[in-house]
């Protein structure tokens, strides 16, 4: 096998990949834009479809009339009756219908769908429908759908029996014995607004029907089984006749999650009615209006302290708004349920959480999912605390943040991997805090005003409770005979790194070159179901089956090359193949070798949840998530008292993130996050008018543009998980959580009133200002001087 | 629907006159596009034509004469921003310009679009308001000047005549003490339809003293508009923190702004009070 | 109506309705795909493209407007299968994630660093405020052009 001449030795140090910052494996393409996302692609015989939606929130349908003098022959029209399975877009409920039947719940339903060649005689032929409408009074918001569960009012219950889409109560300790211990009780309530994803590429999907009765769809999505599910029940379809496939996905952050779902419905209904490829493909308008949106919530807070500030009770209360149907709130409100105490200890504890229906287009999956609204509130809480007691912000964090041992409002002890009290630490030293306070103190009395603020905040890693239990997770490695490595995953790209990170972990635990390894593009024909590319699960979840798979597809060839070559021992590493201590031959002909003797070689792997975690769904108690990755900010605020705008300057965020795989990407992710919340914190708005959207454009629906953007410090902290990929956690979505609570707590330092809501829109912390000075007696705000 | 539109790309403004005579109404001027483009995809404006004047050169360039400073109508934010005249005769037009949109608006957008849009949010009207611009206005008929202060009759309407043209924006040549100052309210900071857009010129031959001042506001009232009644309030008078205060609850009074999707008329009404208020306090303390 | 220009450095000729824009001619006439959509109302920037040396939003300019003139778009910055400066930059500091803000950020830095060899940070941003980016928080965009801006000047030097 080895030269003769060749002398052993013992293996040289391995090449690390993993923590180093390799190019983006997909970055080439899309720097050179030739990577395809959906609406670069076209098909031939391609129609274009559109839908047509609800112009009222709620009511039966009483007509639809196609105008009779227009051409309908180049046309083609679906309705629901055209559905060959069941009308419901499968998600954890089936309450939702792909298309309207009568009774229309929410503004921006979809009722019909077009398709044509010619996308402008589509939007001719939109306007020859008429649809014609009973109107029913809507239940427009949380209140009005609670006040009617309340009173019972039967015309204003859409779902029965109270309005409730999901409740849950999480109870430990004696409550009442808290707060006969508390010294103080400090009340608050806090509010935040629905959000925008505003991912740049619109939702967009290509439906292409097969001649054997299949239908392939391929578009902009994050669980390419979830839309795989949704299609084969549609369409009354077995698995191998439904193929979905991502195409390059112009961002996500949790909007692609379940809507895909519903265009790709729509997409396949207009493919298998016409027999030709349709594409669907939303302009922005459609985008905002329709899609889902971040839950707006309620949260009150009553909290037992004593004079030096421990925690002793906290009774809290959440409440969001769902929308019109379930979609996934059952489980936003769980997962904001769960973190709704907050990084502190707190030995009496009630959580009481309900997300309502009402007749606006359902709320979903938004990077947090529950726990930015729920994290804005108990830190704002804890704001308040501090107030009350005359205690600094972090002084009281520092007296209350669980350490290693601690136990979290559901129970759940915490024994891996706690770094609240690190993370806090570090983003105050980098950020110099408390000199940069007293700066900012000093500058006051102008009309603009300097402000710094800290968030503390936690995210649970992977699904809530028992979700990764109950989920087949999957990932693999495929040897392909050019001596590449292909890995085979449905955990998708969009702009998080997940190629980037699979192919460094695979080649790091195969011990070939990271150019070595492809990322094969997900489609449910070709890859497993790896569960839905959601909940900073990627890396920690499915990263460590990937890790699994091709640790063992390593074993495998190396047990191959022992027993060829009748060597003791035979290893790959940096890409060769080692035999008694001497570098044989290349990976690359290795893998021919496997392939003229053995044939193929795929390694799937499953991932299994680390031993002792225990989770009670009826009781919510337990081991709520494997791991938590931990967040500190500081921010750093001007607000300007004459206009009430806020600038965010600059934001100092420290993340243990168990282990920095990629740190450049890690880095641009969470200034990615950081700087959605801080959007989340000023400008972002969506504002609801008679339950339709009423700023559906991206001039009116704004996002923080580069000038806007806070100059972002990042602290890496490595505090390892070990049952994680090299001591990884997942932190994708841990930067949003805090951001807006940072920033909200910037601007109490910088005017001295504790916001309560976000957005703080200029219009907004105008009003908070005035009220406040009223109360006050003090001069209103903006009066020229000083 | 947008493939049947036609668009006719005359040569020579001669050439513009008579297609513009001949199509009386029928046909909607098209500059760099910024505005019209969007109204079009938005089906929120659908002419059968447009005339397309951006290939005309006669309504490019700026000269200078001894007593003014002429600005051809298609000139676009970036040229206005980089053109030593503007700059230093107008320096607000060049501010105006700088916080329009981003830099591919600025590219493409054109002072002459600007003001023939008459969107009461335009950045740069309350500029040309304050610097009592003449607008130049063509049409086979011949040549007439209207004063900037009259072009507007009401909400998004003018009086240019379905024939005519806009040919140039003339600015007289700013005199020295003379003190300009401008503000944008957005929401952000690039981007962003203005809130609440100020302008101001002002002149103080004493320190503090009010020889003249003209103000104007845009998106606060159904036009750009001048504040007379604060003006009058100010006009030779020391700026005061007495008459800085007054004048904020007069502009407050003056302004009529409306609650839309954009911000809510109390907001505006305030912030107009207070940019003003600040802009003549630091106008005060800078003579 | 036919219209006659250059993209890329080729001469192109294409008979489009005078109205279309040209982000659809790019797209659809000459299957440049690289030019993307996200609004359609020049807000986002991600349909920018280089027309007479200066960046527009391709959305915002109708056909009958690009007669003659000279076009860049995302395809036309490498040099063969070479990374223009810029795109170089954006590989290896982080400037991409997602992706589809990518082209147009890159002919929007690109024309920017034309004008400005040396540019400071605010200037950066001030370049590209025009174009939103929802994935990077503009950190590393900022980082990488100013790293393409040093390396030009080392070039240069």
């Amino acid at each position: 096998m080895y030269r003769e001449d060749q002398f052993p030795q013992p293996l040289p140090p391995g090449e690390s990949i993993v923590g180093t910052n390799v190019l983006r494996k997909e970055g080439q393409a899309k720097i050179m834009g030739q990577a395809q996302y959906v609406d670069d692609l076209t098909y031939p015989g391609m129609l274009y479809g559109k839908t047509i939606r609800s112009t009222i929130a709620r009511g039966t349908i009483t007509a639809i009339r196609f105008d009779p003098h227009f051409d309908w022959s180049a046309v083609v029209v679906a309705d629901y009756r055209d559905i060959p399975g069941r009308n419901v877009v499968l998600l954890i409920e089936a309450d939702q219908p792909l298309l309207v039947e009568r009774e229309v719940q929410h503004h921006d339903e979809p009722i019909l769908l077009l398709a044509s060649r010619d996308r402008e005689l589509l939007e001719e032929a939109a306007r020859h429908i008429q649809i014609s409408y009973q109107e029913k009074p809507a239940v427009l918001n949380m209140q009005q759908a609670i006040a009617a569960g309340e009173s019972g009012d039967a015309g204003m219950i859409i779902r029965p029996p109270d309005n409730t889409i999901k409740k849950y109560c999480i109870e430990r300790g004696d409550l009442a014995a808290g707060f006969r211990q508390a010294e103080v009780i400090v009340e608050g309530t806090y509010r935040t607004g629905l959000q925008e994803h505003v991912y740049i590429e619109p939702q967009g999907m290509i439906a292409i029907p097969g001649a054997d009765g299949s239908l392939t769809l391929q578009g902009s999505l994050q669980c390419p089984y979830y839309v795989h599910k949704a299609i084969k029940t549609l369409f009354n379809l077995p698995d191998d006749k439904v193929i979905v496939i991502q195409t390059t996905t112009g961002g996500g952050f949790g909007g692609k999650e379940e809507y895909p779902n519903m265009i790709a419905g729509h997409a396949a209904l207009l493919a298998w009615k016409s027999g030709k490829p349709v594409k669907l493909v939303y302009d922005r308008r459609e985008d905002i209006a329709a899609t889902t949106k971040r839950h707006a919530a309620l949260v009150h807070h009553k909290t037992g302290v004593t004079r030096d500030g421990r925690l002793v009770a906290a009774d809290i209360e959440v409440i969001m708004d769902g929308g019109a149907y379930a979609t996934l709130s059952a489980v936003v409100l769980s997962r904001g349920a769960i973190h709704a105490l907050g990084p502190y200890r707190c030995p009496n504890v009630r959580i009481r959480a309900r997300v309502m229906a009402t007749n606006t287009p359902p709320a979903g999956a938004f990077r947090g999912f529950g726990a930015p609204q729920t994290c804005f509130a108990y830190e704002m809480q804890m704001n308040r605390i501090a107030q009350t007691l005359g205690l600094s912000p972090l002084e009281l964090r520092r007296k209350n943040l669980v350490r290693t041992g601690d136990l979290t409002a559901t129970g759940q002890q915490l024994n891996l991997s706690v770094s609240a009290e690190q993370v806090l630490e570090a983003a105050v030293q980098r950020a110099q805090y408390e000199t940069e306070r007293a700066a900012a103190a000093k500058s006051s009395g102008s009309h603009q005003r300097l402000g710094i603020g800290l968030s503390l905040f936690y995210h649970g890693a992977g699904f809530t409770g028992s979700g990764e239990a109950r989920l087949p997770t999957r990932a693999g490695v495929e040897l392909l005979p050019e001596g590449k490595v292909r890995v085979l995953t449905s955990a998708i790209e969009m702009g998080q790194g997940t190629e980037t990170v699979f192919c460094q972990l695979a080649a790091e635990a195969l011990g070939i070159a990271y150019d070595d390894v492809v990322f094969a593009q997900p489609n449910t024909a070709q890859v497993p179901d790896s569960g839905p590319t959601v909940a900073s699960r990627t890396c920690m979840i499915v990263g460590k089956a990937l890790q699994d798979a091709a640790r063992q597809m390593k074993s495998r060839l190396e047990r191959f090359a022992a027993d060829k070559w009748k060597a003791p021992q035979a290893r790959i590493h940096n890409g060769e193949l080692w035999i008694d201590h001497r570098s044989a031959i290349s990976f690359a002909h290795l893998a021919r070798q496997y392939f003229e003797t053995e044939g193929e070689l795929r390694v799937l792997h499953g991932y299994t949840l680390p031993p002792d975690i225990k989770w009670d769904d009826e009781t919510y108690r337990g081991d709520a998530y494997p791991v938590f990755g931990w967040g500190a900010e500081v921010a750093k605020v001007e607000v300007d008292l004459d206009t009430f705008e806020i600038k965010v300057r600059k934001c100092v965020v420290a993340i243990d993130c168990g282990k920095a795989l990629h740190p450049l990407l890690l880095e641009g992710q969470i200034e990615g996050g950081t700087l959605q919340a801080v959007g989340q914190a000023t400008i972002e708005e969506v504002i609801m008018e008679n339950g339709r959207v009423l700023n559906d454009r991206m001039t009116t629906c704004l996002i923080p543009t580069a000038l806007d953007a806070p100059e972002m410090q990042v602290v890496l902290i490595e505090n390892p998980y070990p049952f994680g990929p090299h001591g990884a956690k997942g932190i994708g979505e841990l930067p949003m959580d805090g951001g807006a609570a940072a920033v909200a707590a910037a601007v109490w330092h910088a005017t001295g009133v504790l916001p309560e809501e976000v957005p703080l829109t200029p219009e907004k912390l105008y009003a908070a200002l005035a009220q406040a000075q009223s109360a006050a007696g003090e001069m209103r705000p903006g009066t020229a001087g000083g | 629907m947008i493939s049947t539109i036609q668009a006719w790309s005359p040569r020579t403004l001669a050439e513009a006159y008579q297609l513009l005579t001949r199509e009386q109404g029928r046909i909607k001027v098209l500059a760099g596009g910024t505005d019209l483009m969007v109204a079009l995809h938005a089906r929120t404006e659908c002419p059968p034509a447009f005339l397309n004047v951006w290939p005309l050169a006669e309504l490019r360039g700026i000269t200078e004469t001894n007593e003014s400073v002429r600005i051809g109508a298609l000139t676009t934010y970036t040229q206005l921003m980089r053109s030593t005249p503007v700059q230093h005769h107008a320096p607000i037009l060049v501010e105006a310009a700088g916080v329009i949109g981003a830099r591919q608006i600025q590219n493409r957008g054109t002072l002459g679009g600007n003001i023939v849009n008459a969107s009461p949010a335009g950045d740069t009207l309350p500029v040309l308001a304050v610097l009592e611009a003449e607008l130049e206005i063509g049409s086979s008929r011949g040549t007439r000047l209207v004063p900037f202060n009259a072009f507007y009759t009401g909400y998004r309407r003018t009086v240019l005549a379905a024939d005519e043209l806009l040919l140039a924006v003339i600015l007289p040549k700013r005199r020295p003490p003379e003190q300009q100052y401008f503000r944008k309210v957005g929401t952000r900071q690039a981007q962003a339809i203005s809130k609440v857009v100020m302008a101001l010129r002002l002149q103080q031959t004493q320190p503090g003293r009010v020889d003249f001042i003209k103000i104007a506001f845009g998106s606060v009232a159904p036009t750009v508009m001048r504040a007379p009644l604060t003006e009058a309030l100010l006009q030779n008078q020391t700026l005061s923190p007495a008459r800085i205060a007054a004048a904020r609850e007069q502009v407050m009074a003056e302004v009529q702004p409306i609650s839309d999707v954009r911000s809510t008329a109390d907001y505006r009404r305030t912030i107009a009070g207070n940019i003003l208020a600040r802009a003549l306090y630091e106008l005060g303390q800078r003579n | 109506m036919e219209i006659h220009f250059e993209v890329n450095g080729k001469a192109c000729q294409v008979e489009t309705p005078p109205m279309k824009r040209l982000l659809d001619v790019l797209r659809e006439d000459l299957r440049l795909t690289g030019t993307k959509e996200g609004c359609g109302e020049g807000e986002c920037g991600s349909c920018s493209v280089i027309l007479n040396g200066e960046v527009v939003n391709a959305c915002l300019v109708p056909a009958c407007q690009v007669e003659a003139s000279t076009i860049i778009t995302v395809e036309g910055l490498a040099d063969g299968g070479r990374l223009s400066v810029v795109q170089q930059a954006f590989l290896e500091h982080g400037g991409a994630q997602c992706g589809i803000c990518t082209p147009g950020m890159l002919l929007a830095a690109t024309a920017f660093l034309e004008e400005n060899a040396a540019p400071e940070r605010e200037q950066i941003k001030a370049a590209i405020a025009g174009n939103l980016c929802r994935c990077t928080g503009y950190m590393k965009i900022i980082d990488a052009i100013a790293a393409a801006a040093g390396s030009r000047l080392e070039r240069a030097d």
